[in-house]
């Protein structure tokens, strides 16, 4: 009941001073995860009455062992400490139901999508393949070349219409453009892929289909994206380092050339490939606009291309001679498009700790 | 090199609100002119209207003529980027770029503006301005580190290198040494009395001992009430200032018996 006064350092004449201050009893260290267990061991029980099942169990035992938690703290520790409990309890829990889609639906992809993760899918197209085999080099490279296509339309548009924000904009024109790019962040996928679609209709004709639409309609989620993030990060740099600029007699655009941007590369870089990680597995826009085919074709402007989300779409949806071998190439494709997403995520990461301005002493 | 400002009938303003109003003086070449006044009274305000960075702030405008060597510096043909280039300017906390060394650092200036130099004379300028700074001896053996490793006294040294490597004029001092500790201070105003051999400097500043340590000329700004434009209350020999003013409020604002 004393370990918190027994572990306290000082003299003894400290001690006995905190003893007077602080005499409240406490929970030994462990009693929480005690109760827990006792908790779960009860839920399996009850579980068990109902025809025994983990989830009821766990709903149980967190249900039962929260109680517990705030019962026995309340008698040994007194009322703000109980709260203080249930309160670490509830957060704790919310935490861990988070976590629970995320970490089965990684494993539910990590399993069954390492049926075929091989060589084969990578180096293969589903050209004439109707069963077993095959695999997604071509959605892998048309996944690539209209995400690419679709940075190379975004960034420049994005970037330079943050700056405008940051730099120069000021009035009724920067209002309506920020407004314009909060409102376009919400737009639905299928809306700009139907925007797309109607777009390169009007000029090209009925059942066009070809890869820059898709990056068209990916362009129109992605700016958006890197509109908001850079303009944030163009926020931070110290209005300071700006005025410094100027007064040694810089114009302004090459102080938002040569000082802003370089400042706040680290920031850019990041929000630029969050954004690329945001757009690379959108399927809804180009599903309409790029549509698919077996075959490898490496032109986006010029017909069909497959993608790797809607390459994991037709493979569920419409399964050959082998449904089995048709749903482990869609999962592998998941589980690509999860590995794609992760490996962009830390690019931002290393981007961040690599360009940021050094402090070096 | 060094040249004289002559500010007339100067009127400043944030957008619709008169921060300082009706400024004549005359800023004489190779001495240091002080600007001394309470919180708020307009003379950072006006220190920046003098090589018109004020007007870089949103809204912000100047009624009025500020005259260097016979030129109007708000006439209509007139860049405000050259202005700057004539009259540099040192701010209260140092701001070195993070993104570039020491060296870098020193020859921004040039280099922001893609003036073509042969290493030799960029090495040359280094030297020069870091030792006109009072700082090459501190930095030689770590040109190529980051700027923003200094401490504060020898970072704020390292921007006015950084202002004297482009041959201002007139350097202009927002309270350079209101975040430095007594002997960076020292180091600072040592500075300051040798590039007064060469340059116009004008220094604002909230201690009085500074500006009657530094300065030949004193100008003591104040206002009537918050909402009220600044002025210039005095302008004055720093000795008369100091011991003999024209104005009770200069007497009583420098005596400590203010508001």
């Amino acid at each position: 009941m004393s370990t918190a006064t027994q572990s306290a350092p000082g003299t003894p004449a400290q001690r006995q001073e905190q003893q007077s201050v602080r005499s409240q009893r406490r929970l030994p260290r462990f009693a929480p995860l005690g109760l827990y267990l006792g908790g779960l061991a009860l839920g399996a029980a009850l579980s068990a009455l109902t025809g025994f099942s983990l989830v009821t169990t766990v709903i149980y035992g967190v249900a039962l062992g929260t109680l517990a938690v705030y019962v026995a703290a309340r008698a040994v520790e007194g009322r703000r400490q109980a709260t203080d409990r249930l309160v670490t309890c509830l957060v704790t829990t919310a935490f861990g139901i988070a976590m629970v889609p995320l970490l089965s639906l990684v494993y539910t992809v990590v399993t069954r999508g390492a049926a075929r993760f091989d060589g084969a899918f990578f180096s293969n197209s589903m050209f004439r393949v109707v069963g077993e085999g095959g695999g997604a080099y071509h959605a892998i490279i048309g996944t690539l070349i209209i995400t690419a296509l679709t940075a190379a339309i975004s960034v420049p548009i994005g970037l330079m219409t943050a700056i405008y924000l940051v730099e120069y904009g000021r009035g009724r024109l920067k209002k309506a453009i920020t407004f314009f790019v909060d409102v376009m962040t919400g737009i639905p996928s299928i809306v700009a892929g139907l925007f797309a679609f109607a777009f390169f209709t009007l000029l090209f004709g009925n059942n066009v289909r070809l890869g820059v639409m898709g990056a068209v309609a990916l362009s129109v989620l992605m700016i958006p994206v890197v509109v908001r993030s850079c303009e944030e990060v163009l926020k931070l740099v110290p209005n300071e380092l700006r005025e410094a600029s100027y007064a040694l007699g810089v114009p302004k655009w090459r102080t938002v050339v040569k000082v802003v941007l370089p400042t706040a590369i680290a920031g850019l870089g990041t929000g630029i490939t969050l954004a690329i990680a945001r757009v690379v597995g959108e399927t809804a826009p180009l599903l309409i606009t790029v549509g698919l085919i077996t075959g490898t074709n490496l032109n986006p402007f010029d017909g069909r291309m497959a993608t790797l989300p809607v390459f994991a779409y037709y493979q569920l949806t419409q399964p050959g001679t082998s449904p089995q071998a048709f749903l482990d190439r869609a999962w592998t494709a998941a589980l690509l498009l999860i590995i794609l997403v992760m490996a962009l995520n830390i690019v931002a990461r290393l981007i961040s700790r690599f360009f940021a301005p050094k402090s070096g002493r | 090199m060094a040249k004289r400002i002559e500010v007339s009938d100067l009127n400043i303003y944030y957008g619709n609100f008169l921060a300082v109003e009706g400024v004549n003086v005359s800023i004489e070449p190779r001495s240091i002119t002080a600007l001394i006044g309470p919180s708020g009274c307009g003379k950072s305000t006006f220190l920046r209207s003098l090589n018109r960075m004020h007007e870089v702030l949103p809204g912000a405008r100047v009624e009025g003529k500020v005259v260097m060597d016979g030129q109007d510096l708000y006439g209509s043909d007139v860049d405000p980027v050259d202005v700057r280039r004539q009259i540099g300017m040192v701010f209260q906390r140092p701001n070195p770029f993070p993104t570039m060394s020491i060296y870098d650092n020193v020859i921004a200036g040039n280099r922001l503006n893609n003036k073509r130099m042969r290493k030799s004379e960029t090495d040359e300028l280094v030297e020069k301005s870091l030792s006109g700074a009072n700082l090459w001896n501190e930095v030689k053996d770590r040109l190529d580190r980051p700027g923003s490793g200094l401490s504060g006294g020898q970072q704020q040294r390292l921007c006015i290198a950084r202002a004297i490597a482009v041959e201002p004029d007139v350097l202009l001092m927002d309270e350079p040494c209101s975040a430095l500790d007594p002997i960076s201070t020292l180091a600072i105003e040592d500075l300051m009395a040798e590039l007064k051999e060469r340059f116009t400097i004008v220094i604002v500043t909230h201690n009085m001992q500074q500006a009657a340590r530094v300065s030949e000329q004193t100008g003591f700004f104040n206002l009537n009430g918050v909402g009220q434009p600044g002025r210039l209350i005095e302008f004055n020999p720093t000795e008369k200032i100091f011991s003999n003013p024209d104005q009770k409020a200069t007497e009583d604002y420098i005596s400590g018996r203010f508001g």
